[in-house]
């Protein structure tokens, strides 16, 4: 063969295998949790498919470089997966053993004929059992957390370790007791009645936040930011969605996608910590910005809907704050007063010491640092987070030695090394500048 | 599945209740029963005597000893149980919440021990 040949040939294998494996992973992106849903629904055995899954993916990497990219490619993943299955169960029924199995709607369906005139309020949907099954109230929220990303999503044990800043086999036991847990104390793989459907689908959204702001919670490491994790919670919630209509889904939507688009602007070539007024904006990613504010002007449309209620207000309400920052052309511009505003609502809604710290920044920024630290006063908060602000407050209102003081509190409290570079850049700052009034 | 239904209460709540209050008690859990036999069965059930009146046994060295209270002394004390039997625990959570808001419960599944037959009267 001439060179050009074996070029021609070496350049079509290439090809083959690109194709094979950008078709592997849009279906893992969008087929993993229905193909997990499936095999749930057929073997009920909530052990197994996860392995079976993830066993059938990695051999299609491998067939489909070789032969080809099936016609159906889910099917395929299906098939392969039920094979495993099935090796499994046969080995199990030589070694004579029984293995408790995961509770369905078709028992629960059977008792309840008596009770129910109308069964056709039962939603059907292999997804959404799955979504609901892993974000069940009767699990720990970090369980029910990493068990939605890794069932519904096929995201790796060690990515959720590294998300919720555990070790792996942390992780790994987290989410097999959690399984262990749904078989054992007999929640069900089902959708529950209408009534109680918008209260498990909050319960889906604040398992998806608790991801999300995993993803950007500060470690205690140099990896300040996961946000690429973070984003898994916005595919939680992007696939939730069109499975049933939920205010809170919608509004979290919008809040989740306000904060992450900000992720690229967050940490400067030197890997330091950015905040918001210095933030690069054309870094910003505007389509998730625009995004977001079409979900809350689809909300807020005087013709039609209601405001939302409950948690999904408290999400509102959070996004709208987001909002006003994705919105300002330019920090100087920010419309503080409105923020302030909306943080009063909040804290109405619902006191926190955390709703209460962010309101006083913004309360600084309107009507200056003293009103901003007489919102302080009675306020207890652990971690860095109210020393620093306290400290910014205090430089601003003239009181160095007390601003001082407290950024010697901050920086002892902060666990994660990026954000004490940032504290301790500010103290420096602070000794250098010359003080107020000479 | 068979489901033990705990509930946990402080003792005064009851003590103190006006007569009215008393009746909207009997009134839930008549709520909780109909919802049981709605869905499944009732197998057992019963209010129990105050922690005052608890015996505790507990062995040290193979030996027992018995002492008074419970297990754990706390405001809310176990007020009594329900043994029911239903199809999956989010019919045992939908149950449960007819019981009196003031009470928290707790539900746990019953098993079997593998390898053990308990002996019962009728056999």
């Amino acid at each position: 063969m001439t060179d050009a040949a074996t070029d021609a040939v070496t350049d079509a294998v290439t090809d083959a295998v690109a194709r094979a494996d950008a078709v592997l992973a849009r279906t893992m992106r969008e087929e993993w949790g229905r193909v997990v849903a499936l095999l749930l629904a057929q073997f009920r055995r909530l052990d197994l498919v996860e392995d079976a899954a993830a066993e059938a993916f990695v051999a299609a990497a491998e067939h489909w470089r070789r032969d080809g990219v099936p016609d159906n490619p889910a099917a395929w993943l299906l098939t392969a997966a039920r094979r495993r299955i099935l090796d499994r169960l046969r080995a199990e029924a030589m070694a004579a053993r029984r293995v408790p199995l995961l509770l369905t709607e078709s028992e629960r369906r059977e008792e309840l004929q008596s009770v129910r005139a109308d069964p056709g309020d039962l939603v059907h949907d292999d997804l959404l059992r799955l979504v609901l099954l892993c974000a069940h109230p009767a699990l720990a929220p970090e369980a029910a957390s990493a068990l939605s990303l890794r069932f519904v999503l096929g995201v790796t044990t060690a990515d959720i370790a590294r998300l919720f800043l555990v070790s792996e086999p942390t992780m790994a036991a987290r989410i097999t007791r959690a399984k262990k847990k749904i078989v054992a104390a007999g929640i069900p793989y089902a959708v529950p009645d209408a009534s109680a459907l918008p209260s498990r689908l909050e319960v889906l959204a604040q398992t998806a936040y608790l991801a999300f702001t995993a993803g950007y919670a500060p470690g205690s490491g140099p990896d300040l930011l996961r946000a690429d994790l973070a984003g898994e919670a916005i595919r939680l919630v992007r696939v939730a969605r069109p499975l049933h209509p939920s205010a809170a889904l919608d509004q979290l939507l919008a809040l989740m996608l306000l904060n992450h688009s900000r992720r690229d602007a967050r940490r400067g070539d030197d890997g330091r910590l950015v905040l918001l007024p210095d933030q690069d904006r054309t870094r910003w990613h505007r389509d998730e910005i625009a995004e977001a504010v079409d979900i809350l002007s689809g909300t807020t449309d005087p013709a039609g809907r209601d405001l939302p209620t409950g948690l999904a207000l408290v999400y509102h309400l959070q996004a709208l704050i987001a909002a006003e920052h994705a919105l300002a052309p330019t920090a100087a511009d920010t419309r503080w007063d409105r923020i302030a505003a909306t943080y009063a609502v909040l804290e109405d809604l619902n006191p926190s010491p955390s709703v209460r710290l962010a309101r006083a920044v913004a309360v600084a920024e309107v009507d200056g640092p003293l009103a901003g630290l007489a919102l302080l006063r009675d306020v207890t908060v652990d971690g860095h987070r109210l020393p620093a602000v306290r400290a910014e407050l205090l430089w601003r209102a003239g009181d160095r030695d007390g601003a001082r003081a407290a950024y010697e509190t901050a920086v002892a409290a902060c666990g994660n090394e990026v954000e004490r570079a940032h504290l301790l850049s500010r103290l420096a700052d602070l000794a250098e500048s010359e003080p107020a009034g000479g | 599945m068979e489901y033990l239904v705990l509930i946990a209460t402080d003792p005064s709540v009851w003590e103190e209740a006006t007569p009215e209050e008393r009746q909207a008690f009997h009134e839930a859990h008549h709520a909780f029963d109909r919802a049981v036999l709605a869905r499944g069965r009732k197998i057992s059930g019963a209010a129990l005597a105050g922690a005052d009146t608890a015996t505790s046994l507990r062995a040290t060295n193979g030996e027992w000893a018995v002492t008074d209270g419970p297990f754990v002394e706390l405001t809310e004390q176990i007020g009594g149980f329900y043994l029911v039997d239903l199809p999956d625990l989010d019919t045992a959570i939908e149950v449960a919440k007819q019981l009196p808001t003031s009470y928290a419960v707790e539900i746990r599944p019953t098993i079997e021990i593998e390898g053990y037959e308990p002996i019962s009267s009728t056999s």
